[in-house]
């Protein structure tokens, strides 16, 4: 990708965030260098306690409390980090045209919480669906939180979802470099969103598969890579970015956090849930060749490793098979700070390393007392940031059930 | 149910719809829909919570009569009489 003309070369100029411990790039940059996790504990209808990450932010800084009622957590956390992202960019709709906006929310699904509320609620009125509410068709819809995103910044061009199960961030990032390389818009605003603490059935679904993460302490719940680790912990979340042409960005004198070298998607076409190591390395490969990067070029490997057994070997083995434990690159996880944001995990980890390229640090892995022999990547950050000479490349990983992969690099610019 | 207590049944819950709306300079003979921010779902919040609370069933044909405070409250007032 390195002889793309400037109107080709896609660079990212504004993040917008809500995680677990942070509602803003600089707070999370710092709890993450930190090794602050700020999971909890939530209690579900039906279901009882689970460790989760759950998010505080100023939820009326961009719309009022009655447009929150009416529509969804993932619309409300998406407004904000919209709203939060073209903020960072500077970006007034001055230099860009409404209409000439894509928005592009990836989503691992969307409809259950509001669904399963929805049939709690006619519970209480012997399951009549004459109480069954009138908003439940627009709140369930998948573009929904897309939709509010639009609604509330009047932009009148493309808005959908990408539904990719856990991949869903990264491949939301890749259909805003495609759109804007494609000239069918001239700024993106992508990423992903995830309200699903709120449903019981997804935790009970994990927990049902033996996935789901158990810990007396919720903070220490999640560990990829540790040898104990016993499964996922659900968050909520969501992170949206500006995307931009290259040469608009440099027009504009934009602040760049870096530029999408390389992504590639792919899928396992075997299992429902589990994920598969060879197809992931395929998708590494295949990013790589497009970035027209050797493996010893990536600077960082942001894992997607969510702190299940066979999840994690799987990764370990494809990260082994194509970077080979090369001395130069460094491997890190995020969820082990902030849980698995699913369908905002992808962009919420990617933001939480892209400092690297101006500080040079590796934000730390936490939680991994004893490295788990079928994981034994030399080169993981754990307990601690590790100060580089300089970060260059960060790959970040992402992979989704029914067997989606996704690899995106972005570099330095 | 007194006329006066099923009028602020209703302003309550157009107030719990929204809470910035202005209800102290309402015209009761106006239409809501001219002076608050509402719309149609809005107005099937109000139709639903009034289902809700009093069991209630209020036929589409019947909307109209729910056009301002006053008509809410003439049409709801045999309705509640016994609440």
């Amino acid at each position: 990708m390195q002889n793309l003309t400037e109107n080709k070369r896609i660079v990212i100029t504004g993040v917008g965030l809500v995680s677990p411990n942070a509602g803003n790039l600089v707070e999370f940059r710092e709890k993450l260098l930190a090794g602050i996790s700020e999971i909890g504990t939530v209690d579900l209808r039906y279901f009882g306690k689970a460790p989760a990450g759950t998010c505080s932010f100023d939820e009326t800084k961009y719309r009022k409390k009655r447009e929150n009622k009416r529509g969804t957590r993932a619309g409300c956390i998406g407004v904000y980090c919209a709203n939060e992202a073209l903020q960072d960019a500077s970006i007034d709709f001055s230099e860009y045209d409404l209409d000439r906006t894509g928005v592009y929310i990836g989503l691992t699904e969307h409809g259950t919480v509001e669904t399963e509320n929805e049939v709690y609620n006619i519970s209480q009125y012997d399951y009549n669906t004459e109480y069954w509410t009138h908003h439940h068709n627009p709140r369930t819809v998948l573009n929904n939180p897309a939709g509010e995103i639009t609604m509330n910044l009047g932009i009148t061009g493309p808005h959908y979802a990408v539904g990719a199960a856990c991949a869903a961030g990264n491949a939301a990032l890749i259909q805003g470099v495609q759109m804007l390389r494609l000239e069918e818009i001239d700024l993106a605003l992508c990423g992903g969103i995830s309200e699903c603490t709120g449903s019981f059935g997804i935790f009970a679904s994990f927990k049902a598969q033996g996935a789901l993460a158990e810990h007396e302490d919720p903070k220490r719940a999640s560990r990829p890579f540790d040898r104990d680790r016993n499964g996922i912990v659900i968050s909520e979340g969501g992170c949206v970015y500006t995307l931009e042409r290259l040469d608009k960005a440099l027009q504009r004198g934009a602040k760049i956090y870096g530029e999408i070298v390389g992504y590639a998607i792919n899928s396992d076409a075997r299992d429902f849930v589990l994920p598969y190591g060879p197809r992931q390395a395929e998708c590494m490969r295949l990013a790589l060749k497009r970035a027209e990067l050797a493996p010893e070029e990536i600077s960082l490997i942001n894992t997607h490793a969510t702190g299940t057994k066979q999840g994690d070997e799987e990764e370990c083995r494809a990260i082994l098979e194509v970077f080979g434990n090369n001395p130069s690159t460094y491997i890190n996880n995020t969820k082990s700070l902030i849980g698995h944001a699913m369908g905002a995990a992808g962009v919420l980890e990617l933001a939480g390393n892209l400092p690297s390229f101006e500080d040079g640090l590796v934000h730390p892995t936490i939680n991994l007392d004893n490295l788990d022999p079928k994981c034994s990547l030399t080169n993981i950050v754990s307990g601690a940031p590790k100060q580089l000479d300089n970060i260059q490349t960060i790959l970040n990983n992402s992979f989704g059930m029914v067997g989606i992969n996704s690899v995106v690099i972005v570099k330095k610019f | 149910m007194t006329r006066n207590e099923i009028k602020d049944i209703v302003i309550e819950i157009i107030e719990d719809i929204d809470e910035d709306a202005e209800m102290d300079s309402l015209d009761s003979e106006k239409p809501l829909r001219d002076q608050l921010d509402l719309d149609s779902m809005d107005f099937l919040d109000i139709v639903m919570e009034l289902r809700k609370r009093y069991k209630l069933q209020i036929p589409e044909a019947d909307y109209p009569q729910l056009a301002t405070l006053t008509s809410c409250v003439n049409y709801l007032e045999p309705k509640l009489q016994d609440v």
